[in-house]
């Protein structure tokens, strides 16, 4: 058995050897002309001139209204260029196989764990990882999962060393897990499948506002003793940190935002929102952000609507809810590469092309709290960006050819184009 | 020879000789030999006639004579019953009536048992054909109250433990005979289910497709063991000869395990008496057509809670449809001409047997056939309908004696008669007393308010409307009450000889110790009885609502029918080398693709004008785990001899929410818990369509195999399974099919013999494991075989080339880019999904451009599913072939319609659009692979399936009867009525992994 251990990590040790090497700052200024620019806030630009210098975007115009002048001029015309992608509540980096639980550091023991922090478990060369960026994603918050309060998340840019470089922002949130109102019974034990009302419910809220509570009483004291989970509570707090309400029902959603919102917690995120259209209302009137789960879910119900879970993105983008979308779930990480095809088809049911980028881009960030430097092509922000051949919200046409983290090219190969390039050799030789 | 005696005593018992050479303690041995005569009696005899003012003559248990003016011998005792109702009493065919529940013994985990523990029994030990129930069985008093109070006298009691349960013990529910006579037979009938015995952790089977196989070899190893072939002893199947002439019951549950048991049934003919659970109305057709008997339970749903809209709203209409259809479940069947017994089990409550009985004949039940449903027919499934279930000469006198019809509500059963003795239920000689009085006592007048007078009474004692504690007693013609009056401070005791309805003379000690004389005047009160019939009133009006096809959500009120459609002016993928044509029109006739051309001009068909819209063939998923009730029969590892085929759920609601992604066609495949799985179901997704009109007809049969991980078993823990590495994985491989190879032999060899000798030799064993992977080696079956490492890949076509035969197609394959150019030489396709990977170690190595590369190997690539989410969206994991090494998108296209037809050997039907070629169509609103495009129609076999524009409706239609329902079920709160706490149901969604 060990030995089986031993050589899956001697494996997976090998294995990571063959990640991209990480790009460096361009030193050039380039100027992308001609493209169709998504410039990431529903708008878009034709023949579009996109320069950038130094990580930072300098230019954003079309070819006729250039201002700088740059090193080099490429002509893009007839390809798109986009922000970066930016995949929000992801656990990117935290496993490499699903199956192997050695390779698992996304769930810690405990309920309430507000000190735990995801960026210093994320494998920067993760696999998966570098599967991202040829399909546009760029940019990564990275969670933990699992107890009540799951921990910290960071925020990371995909092309790094290792996870100190890869930090775009620290510890950006604290998520908490409301508890089921309901239970499903252990098959495996002979229970029926049935969902039940969970008796617990009321026992497991007042286990996190006590905790909530317990913190607070201790902040107002100078105690001599430092209880980490309290301090790593009351700190977050104290910095307005945001606090990710992980929730799907629609009492989980009620009673979750209501215990925020009572608490004094300024700013508070939704993430699941699965039976949000009914309670609408605590979303707008509290102006909460929405990162939407696994859009792509089987209706809840054997009679709901069909489409339901591909109509709510543009319910609640027609009531003002910032939105994006997260492919939380089962095959999370390698399934993140899908999150632009996720946006597109929202797209065939109500939500606008560019609302659709949006989504994944500037709401993204703005949700994440990283609009002043990512999100969007706008001057002054980071040169995180990528050309694709067409449309690249739509699986035909999402065919990057470059992309820039912060100014430097990165690499769109991965341990998947290399094996794909080594066989296509192997088989057109013989 | 312990049997042998038995009967004996049966047999000496039944001719009524008595048990005179018995002991006694009682000092008079002396038989009674009186006869007893019932006079004046309404008699129910059968079903059909009701005849007043008639006598039964009874002698030694049984009817000696009856009907009019029958000479009534001058030493019968004589029951005058003027006014009352004799019926048969009822016969429970489905209990387990004297018999002490199995204790299930523990499991040995995930750690599977594979050998049995029973030794010279049958090879499975869930396999209990040896057992009778009479070995276990003790005489619960009790538990015969409870069943004669509502109205059963005969009991068929059979040990429910076990695929093969045994016999069942019948008996006479007579409190005042023994044993031998009671027992009127101790071997009455064989009981059958899907279920395994608690006795015995043997694992096989685990899934119901196991049942059902497991049920067929046992008979085919009767027929066998008959020639005296076997080298072994085994009494199981000894007994499985012995009782091959019993009635066999089978309980099979859910409407569809009822089309299962009958399944076997026909195919083995063993004509099995089929117990349902309430829910056949929802499969009528497919039910009658399987001519069998049913016992059917009468446990109808209580209505939900609905106070809390959001918890209601979680609740599936199927189960609020349930509520409001169930009770309509017997009149639905006796519509349909399907004959069937009524039966208590299932009943949380047993009291309310009658008065759901009543409710199924306010539904529409005839009150003949629930009679009969009682009586005669359960009689008849025992074959003993001269003797029970009937009122005639020669039967057991058992029969209940009523206040007037059995169907109606106010109606008491007073006697239980089980083989001639009287067993009171509630005093017919008691009177009703029940109603509004006053009494004087001292000097007040007091409000005295009586129910129930006849079983548990309950009494109001009133002054001014104020309630008094008061406690009653009602015995042997007297009423006596203590009452406690708060003010006085003191009691008052009264006690009242009842002498008849009108003439009640109470007489006591009042409030004030004074000795009283008084009249009880009895009040007419209109007023209650008006609000009573008001609520029946109510109760009647509940409107039940319309059967669909399938009977939820998304269910069409009518089967679609082929229609002759013209699409005009279509952007047209055909497949075929004319590629994708531009602005054409397309003629279905007859299910079929008629013409393909420009500007067509056809009268009289429906006309779909296909501007800017895309027409394609519908898709195929070679790999889908939808539309089954159970996917993995992991008791063993091979299951060849079970088939996905018996397990099909035509109305998984995974089949509608395909056909709305432009799915046509998939082949659900058994999961892949073992190397040689399970044989796989090519169905049709004709939603609301039976089982036989969707399964694909004449497709080539397949069965699933699998390698690596989940056969090893890796992933689960258990280390006790072989094999456990990918070495023993092709071992096993090589020994079954060499052992498949000499099983063929045997039966060349046999069926070689010339007549003679032939006659003189036994047949080899049939082996349905065997007789499957046969017909692989001879090239008769198809693989599909879940593989993902490139070595195990060229394993089993190494194995499968050894044998001379060849793999069809790998399914998942994902290093199948690896071995490409071997799958071309070999002849296997690849049924790959698009990018799937990272969730095991096996698939580190999975890459999106798989597909791409074989296909550029020349190997045939299709897409598939895996799951009942993707399923939906096939066309865009299509997309992802031109995106992931750029495949064309004509194709990228075929990777989900023609390829896997080809794979599946359809391709000569479906796939591709060209005439004459089946209409499996879909219209799409724009490209197909566009992540902006939706499926509009969804047309098999040329009719409509799936019309988006028609989905508002359906989605109103739904929302109005969720309403209706949910104002049913406040009402019937409203009005008292129990409510059911909310459950939520959830069906699992099944993939590969999924271990039943």
């Amino acid at each position: 058995m060990k030995k089986i251990f031993h050589l899956i990590f001697l494996l997976i040790v090998s294995q990571l050897t063959s990640q991209q090497t990480p790009g460096s700052l361009t030193e050039e200024s380039i100027l992308f002309i001609g493209a169709t620019a998504h410039i990431g806030n529903a708008t878009i630009i034709e023949n579009s001139a996109i320069g950038i210098r130094n990580g930072e975007i300098t230019e954003v115009s079309t070819e006729n209204l250039v201002e700088g002048i740059y090193d080099q001029t490429i002509d893009v015309s007839g390809k798109h260029i986009y922000p970066g992608f930016i995949a929000a509540n992801t656990s990117l980096g935290l496993v490499e196989i699903d199956a192997v639980r050695a390779s698992n550091d996304v769930d810690e023991i405990g309920d309430m764990l507000p000190h735990i922090r995801s960026i210093i478990a994320y494998n920067a060369e993760s696999k998966i990882i570098e599967s991202m960026r040829p399909n546009g994603i760029l940019i990564a918050q990275v969670t933990p999962r699992g107890g009540f309060i799951s921990g910290k998340s960071s925020i990371v840019q995909l092309d790094a060393w290792n996870w100190e470089d890869a930090v775009i922002r620290y510890d950006d949130g604290i998520h908490l897990n409301w508890p089921n109102p309901y239970t499903r019974g252990r098959w495996w034990l002979g229970e029926s499948p049935d969902l039940k009302v969970n008796k617990k419910y009321a026992e497991n809220i007042s286990k996190i506002e006590d905790f909530f509570e317990n913190a607070r009483a201790r902040s107002v004291v100078n105690s001599k003793t430092k209880n980490l989970p309290y301090y790593s509570l009351n700190e977050a707090i104290k910095k307005n940190k945001t606090i990710f309400l992980h929730a799907n029902d629609e009492k989980q959603i009620v009673d979750g935002i209501v215990f925020l919102k009572n608490i004094g917690i300024k700013n508070i995120v939704l993430v699941g929102g699965r039976g949000l259209e009914s309670q609408l209302n605590v979303i707008t009137n509290n102006n909460i952000p929405v990162i939407l789960s696994h859009p792509h879910r089987l209706p809840s119900r054997e009679d709901e609507d069909l489409k339901q879970p591909f109509k709510l993105a543009s319910k609640l983008i027609n009531e003002g809810v910032l939105v994006t979308i997260d492919v939380q779930g089962s095959m999370e990480r390698m399934n993140t590469r899908n999150l632009p095809f996720y946006a597109g088809s929202f797209s065939a049911y109500g939500v606008e092309r560019e609302e659709a980028v949006e989504m994944i881009t500037l709401n993204a960030a703005k949700i994440l709290g990283i609009d002043n430097q990512m999100g969007s092509l706008e001057k002054g922000k980071d040169a995180t960006l990528f050309i694709s051949e067409g449309d690249a919200l739509d699986m035909r046409t999402n065919i990057i050819s470059r992309a820039f983290i912060q100014g430097r090219e990165i690499s769109l190969e991965s341990h998947q184009t290399k094996l794909w390039k080594r066989y296509s050799k192997k088989h057109s030789k013989e | 020879m312990k049997r042998n005696i038995f009967y004996l005593i049966i047999f000496v018992g039944q001719i009524a000789l008595g048990q005179e050479y018995f002991p006694t303690n009682t000092g008079v041995k002396t038989e009674e030999d009186t006869y007893k005569a019932i006079t004046n009696v309404t008699i129910h005899s059968n079903s059909n006639e009701i005849t007043e003012s008639n006598s039964i003559l009874i002698h030694k248990g049984k009817i000696v004579a009856i009907g009019k003016d029958i000479p009534v011998p001058k030493n019968a005792r004589i029951y005058n019953m003027q006014s009352l109702h004799i019926y048969p009493s009822f016969i429970e065919l489905h209990t387990d009536f004297g018999l002490k529940k199995p204790k299930r013994i523990q499991g040995s985990g995930r750690s599977a048992e594979y050998s049995p523990k029973r030794k010279g029994y049958y090879w499975n030990d869930h396999i209990l054909s040896d057992y009778n129930s009479f070995k276990d069985y003790t005489y619960n008093k009790d538990l015969a109250t409870k069943m004669r109070k509502i109205g059963f006298g005969v009991v068929n009691s059979h040990r429910k433990n076990g695929i093969h349960r045994g016999t069942s013990v019948l008996i006479a529910l007579n409190d005042f005979i023994n044993d031998g006579k009671r027992i009127l037979s101790d071997k009455k009938a064989e009981h059958f289910s899907f279920s395994k015995s608690v006795t015995s952790s043997q694992s096989y089977p685990s899934s119901i497709m196991g049942s059902m196989a497991l049920i067929r070899q046992l008979y085919h190893d009767a027929n066998w063991y008959k020639q005296r072939a076997s080298k072994n002893k085994d009494l199981s199947l000894e007994a499985i000869l012995d009782n091959i002439k019993l009635p066999k019951i089978f309980e099979a549950g859910d409407k569809l395990n009822v089309l299962r048991a009958g399944k076997i049934g026909s195919e083995m003919g063993l004509n099995f008496i089929i117990k349902g659970s309430g829910n056949e109305y929802q499969n009528l057709r497919q039910i009658k057509n399987l001519n069998a008997k049913l016992i059917i339970p009468l446990n109808f749903p209580d209505p939900y809670d609905v106070s809390d809209p959001l918890m209601t709203k979680k609740i599936e209409l199927s189960q609020m449809l349930y509520w409001n259809q169930a009770p309509s479940n017997p009149s639905l069947l006796e519509k349909s001409k399907i004959v069937f017994a009524l039966t208590t089990a299932d009943l949380k409550n047993q009291d309310n047997f009658l008065k759901n009985l009543r409710k199924a004949v306010k539904h529409g039940l005839s009150e003949k056939r629930a009679l009969e449903a009682l009586t005669i027919i359960p009689a008849k499934i025992l074959k003993m309908e001269n003797k029970i279930g009937v009122l005639k000469k020669g039967a057991y006198a058992n029969f209940i004696v009523t206040s007037g019809s059995l169907f109606n509500d106010k109606t008491k059963i007073y006697e239980n008669w089980v083989n001639g003795d009287a067993h009171v239920i509630s005093d017919r000689k008691k009177i009703d007393i029940d109603g509004k009085y006053q009494i004087f006592l001292g000097n007040k007048n007091y409000d005295l308010e009586i129910k129930n007078s006849t079983s548990s009474i309950q009494v109001n004692f009133k002054l001014d409307s104020i309630k008094l504690k008061s406690k009653t007693n009602y015995k042997y013609g007297w009423l006596q009450m203590t009452v406690f009056d708060e003010n006085e401070k003191n009691f008052a005791r009264i006690s009242s000889k009842i002498e008849s309805e009108k003439f009640i003379l109470p007489n006591g000690v009042d409030f004030y110790g004074n000795n009283f004389n008084s009249v009880l005047k009895p009040l007419k009160d209109d007023e209650k009885e008006g609000q009573k019939k008001n609520r029946d009133k109510k109760e009647n009006l509940r409107e039940v609502l319309k059967l669909r096809y399938p009977n939820n959500a998304y269910g069409f009120e009518k089967i679609p029918k082929p229609e002759n459609v013209l699409y005009k002016n279509v952007t047209l993928w055909t497949n075929e080398k004319e590629g994708i044509i531009q602005n054409i029109d397309l003629l279905v006739e007859d299910g079929k693709i008629s013409l393909i051309g420009k500007d067509l001009d056809v009268k009289n068909v429906k006309i779909i004008d296909g501007t800017g819209k895309h027409l394609t063939s519908g898709i195929i998923d070679e790999h889908s785990h939808i539309g089954a009730s159970s996917i993995n029969e992991g008791g063993q590892n091979s299951s060849a001899e079970v088939t996905i085929e018996d397990v099909i759920d035509p109305d998984d609601i995974n089949i509608y929410r395909n056909l709305s992604g432009g799915v046509t066609t998939i082949q659900i495949l058994h999961g892949s818990a073992n190397p040689i799985g399970g044989r796989s179901a090519i169905i049709k997704l004709k939603w609301g369509s039976s089982i036989d009109e969707m399964l694909y007809p004449n497709s080539s049969p397949f069965i699933k195999f699998a390698l690596g991980e989940n056969v090893k078993q890796s992933n689960w823990g258990s280390f006790s399974r072989f094999p456990q590495t990918r070495m023993g994985v092709e071992q096993l491989y090589i020994d079954y099919f060499q052992r498949a190879k000499e099983y063929g032999q045997r039966w060349i060899n046999y069926n070689n013999l010339d007549r003679k000798t032939k006659l003189r030799t036994p047949k080899p064993r049939y082996d349905i494991e065997m007789e499957v992977l046969w017909e692989i080696l001879q090239g008769k079956r198809y693989i599909s075989c879940h593989s993902y490492v490139q070595s195990e890949i060229n394993m089993l076509m190494k194995v499968a080339e050894k044998f001379d035969f060849r793999i069809r197609t790998f399914t998942h394959i994902l290093e199948g880019y690896k071995v490409a150019d071997k799958m071309k030489i070999h002849g296997v396709g690849g049924s790959t999904f698009s990018d799937w990977w990272a969730y095991k170690f096996e698939v580190n190595d999975a890459i999106p451009y798989n597909g791409a590369i074989m296909h550029n190997a020349g190997v045939t690539v299709a897409y598939n599913s895996d799951s009942a989410e993707m399923s939906r969206r096939l066309n865009q994991e299509a997309a992802k072939a031109i995106k992931y090494g750029g495949v064309s998108e004509e194709e990228a296209w075929k990777f989900v319609t023609l390829n896997p037809a080809k794979l599946l050997g359809i391709d000569d039907k479906v796939g591709s659009i060209k005439v004459g070629k089946i209409a499996d169509l879909v219209l799409w609103s724009g490209h197909p692979m566009s992540i902006y495009s939706q499926v509009e129609k969804t047309m098999i076999e040329g009719a409509f399936y799936y019309e988006a524009d028609l989905l508002p409706v359906k989605i109103k239609q739904i929302e109005d009867e969720r309403k209706k329902l949910i104002l049913q079920m406040l009402n019937v709160k409203n009005m008292g009525s129990n409510t059911k706490n909310f459950e939520l149901r959830r069906k699992r969604e099944f993939d590969c992994e999924t271990i039943d």
